[in-house]
């Protein structure tokens, strides 16, 4: 095939509508050293069918246009790497600034926010046109980005300010910054919009956000057995779809924590594997995914046992996980 | 390079000139408040009359760390923009204690200047701190690794966030003890801080169980009538399993690797070195920290004492956001108590120890160009905090505030 007729399918395949890649199962894991996303299939006792290579450096990623495409950003080149789910290939790159980490897609697909954590910034890209429409400074290291239901409000945690800063995507500007614990990473919006936790590495912590007022209204502290406060590093959160249950990761301290998101209290604590921080849920919300750091392996979590029953060796330092239907 | 005199000094002595209005972003009512720190180095330190240079071509840096405690200023000044406190620094280079002593004092009185982050050799910090004994002031100690100053010449009124030699040398010898290398031949050099970090490895080899067989002095001489004291084949003849460098001018150190009589790795002031900071070091967003850095300080690359200074700065950013305050009791209370959390880059989170104020923080254990290891190692337990198996822990303390 000439390279003129690959690239046009190519871009056939990105626009396309016929062939649906809905339901393949498929877990994938980004790892930021073997610049790669394992494709792992659990109906295949978790084999890895296909290893896609990416950009440098991915890490973050989200599904868009029905899951048929895969978005992940690149940190060390500086790109949102654009993945056709039906052939597990990268078909289109998307730039960003310097060090994208973690990114948000607007609810109409059309825009994506991401991090940039050397320039201390999130931008707004127009993910068709690939132009970098906006762009909202920061402080230092910003990492989680998460946008309202309606819309119409970004929050961006910065790492080196301890903050999150609030921006009214309307005008384009902050409107609000929340000082919350020691090195803020990630968020978790809750489905009744109301609540957004936030997990701070360093205080060991996830503060509950009343979006309403802009407070904390609650703190959720984690010590899981065998382990002290000081080795708590809460980074990445996901939760059931009805919003009953938050899974916070835990990082250094090697476990994940089960909570009940109304009355915050710690369910349980699971054993995983080492530095866990990626996490993610299969669409039956039987199994957990968790990607640890730094024993490059997948820990298969038995939601009704509590307890891992698989760890996968993957790639090394995995960092994001995301579960196809 | 030249040692400059430090402009701001002169300028430094101007009184209440000095007080900048408060920038408001809303049209509101409420002033800033004001954080100002100040910064003081010795003019002529001989501490830096090394430059790691040879010809000026640049093998290890050595320099002062101010422009890291710029970094963190310039994070400090995006929080204060929020929580409306205006965060600022005055350098100063003085001739001795008495002379920083009375530009403290002026600032004190002109700007309520109350946090000091000093880059002074041990002998003039010891004796500015005493000056100030009386005072509302808080003495960031940032590059002296001098024992004593955790010990017999502790002060109230002095913090450490520099590592003292007994965690450097603790760092080091965990990790000879996971290895097994159990057997140290020392090198010592001339220099006072040689012998203290020989006695430093002393006290972490009684520790850790490690035996050091031989202190063989050097000196640096190509007179043959010198060679069993400069000769580094002559010198590490014998059984051990490492051989320790102690030379903190690095000029005989570096060449002492691959001259061993025996195929022996090199540990201390050479080849697998303790260290508060080393660039290459790339979890935990230090990346983006060494970045920064280079932005401010091009062709440089973060030292230990840089990394110490920037944390000095971190670390009363942090005590005014949660204290909500710049009042001076408040801040040094938070900056004792246990709810610091403080970012190290090294992964733990750092706090003061009460009994000598000296910051906990891992402590890496670096080549050339790579992290081999960050102490403490995991095999290393510890009743409460992990970290304070490195350097003097509370019972053995000989400070008594």
């Amino acid at each position: 095939m000439s390279k003129l007729m690959i690239l046009a399918l190519s871009f056939a395949s990105l626009f396309s509508v016929a062939a649906s890649a809905k339901g393949t199962g498929y877990v994938f894991v980004s790892h930021e050293k073997t610049n790669n996303i394992a494709v792992i299939d659990p109906r295949q006792d978790y084999k890895i069918i296909k290893w896609i290579d990416t950009s440098h450096r991915p890490r973050d990623m989200h599904f868009r246009n029905d899951r048929r495409q895969l978005l992940v950003a690149c940190g060390d080149d500086d790109v949102i790497d654009v993945i056709d789910v039906a052939t597990l290939k990268v078909v289109d790159h998307i730039p960003t600034g310097p060090s994208p980490e973690i990114f948000a897609i607007s609810r109409d697909e059309k825009l994506l926010y991401v991090s940039d954590e050397e320039s201390s910034s999130v931008q707004e890209i127009s993910i068709d046109d690939k132009i970098i429409e906006r762009q909202f400074a920061t402080g230092a290291e910003p990492e989680g980005v998460v946008v309202s239901p309606d819309g119409k409000t970004l929050y961006v945690t910065s790492e080196v300010s301890d903050m999150v800063h609030v921006v009214d995507l309307g005008d384009g500007a902050v409107t609000d910054n929340i000082v919350v614990g020691t090195r803020p990473r990630r968020f978790l919006l809750l489905p009744n919009g109301k609540e957004l936790w936030v997990s701070n590495e360093l205080s060991g912590q996830v503060m509950v956000i009343d979006r309403a007022t802009d407070q904390i209204s609650a703190t959720i502290n984690f010590l899981p057995p065998g382990f002290r406060q000081v080795d708590v590093t809460p980074v990445g959160m996901t939760m059931t779809k009805d919003g009953a249950t938050a899974i916070v990761t835990l990082g250094r301290a090697n476990h994940i924590a089960l909570v009940d998101t109304a009355t915050r209290k710690i369910q349980d604590y699971v054993l995983v594997g080492n530095r866990p921080w990626g996490v993610a849920l299969s669409p039956d919300e039987k199994t957990l995914l968790v990607a640890n750091g730094l024993s490059d392996d997948l820990s298969v979590v038995d939601m009704a046992t509590h307890k891992a029953i698989r760890a996968v060796p993957v790639g090394r330092v995995p960092h994001s996980v995301l579960v196809d239907d | 390079m030249i040692e400059q005199l430090r402009k701001l000094s002169a300028a430094c002595l101007f009184g209440v000139a000095m007080m900048v209005p408060p920038i408001t972003l809303h049209a509101e009512t409420s002033a800033s408040k004001l954080l100002r720190i100040c910064y003081v180095e010795l003019e002529d330190d001989p501490r830096y009359a090394n430059r790691g240079a040879i010809g000026g071509i640049v093998f290890r840096d050595f320099g002062r760390p101010y422009e890291a405690s710029q970094v963190a200023l310039d994070d400090a000044r995006a929080i204060g923009r929020v929580i409306r406190t205006d965060f600022g620094m005055e350098r100063a280079a003085g001739r001795s204690a008495d002379d920083l002593e009375k530009r403290i004092e002026s600032w004190m009185r002109s700007e309520s200047i109350h946090f000091v982050l000093a880059d002074l050799p041990a002998s003039t910090l010891v004796e500015l701190g005493r000056r100030l004994k009386d005072e509302p002031v808080l003495l960031f100690n940032v590059s002296a690794p001098d024992d004593s100053l955790r010990g017999s010449d502790c002060l109230p009124n002095i913090f450490h966030t520099y590592p003292s030699d007994a965690m450097l040398s603790d760092a080091l010898v965990q990790y000879l003890a996971t290895k097994g290398w159990m057997q140290i031949l020392v090198l010592q050099g001339p220099e006072p801080q040689d012998a203290a970090s020989v006695e430093a490895l002393q006290h972490s080899a009684k520790k850790f169980g490690a035996k050091i067989v031989d202190v063989k002095p050097f000196v640096l001489s190509r007179d043959p009538r010198n060679r069993t004291q400069s000769n580094v084949v002559l010198m590490t003849e014998g059984r051990y399993d490492v051989v320790y460098v102690a030379d903190v001018s690095s000029e005989f150190g570096r060449y002492v690797p691959y001259q061993t009589a025996l195929p022996r790795p090199v540990v201390g002031g050479a080849g697998l070195m303790p260290t508060a900071w080393s660039w290459n070091w790339d979890r935990d967003a230090a990346v983006q920290l060494q970045h920064r850095y280079e932005k401010l300080a091009p062709e440089r690359r973060m030292n230990g004492a840089g990394w110490a200074a920037w944390e000095a700065v971190k670390a009363i950013t942090q005590a005014t956001v949660r204290t909500k305050s710049t009042d001076f009791e408040l801040m040094k209370t938070f900056l004792l108590s246990d709810k610091l959390t403080l970012d190290t880059v090294k992964g733990n989170p750092g706090s003061f120890r009460p009994w000598d104020h000296q910051l906990r923080a891992p402590v890496l254990l670096a080549t050339a160009d790579a992290v081999i290891a960050r102490a403490p190692l995991p095999q290393f337990l510890h009743q409460t905090n992990v970290l304070d198996t490195l350097g003097v822990d509370a019972p053995e303390s000989t400070c008594h505030f």
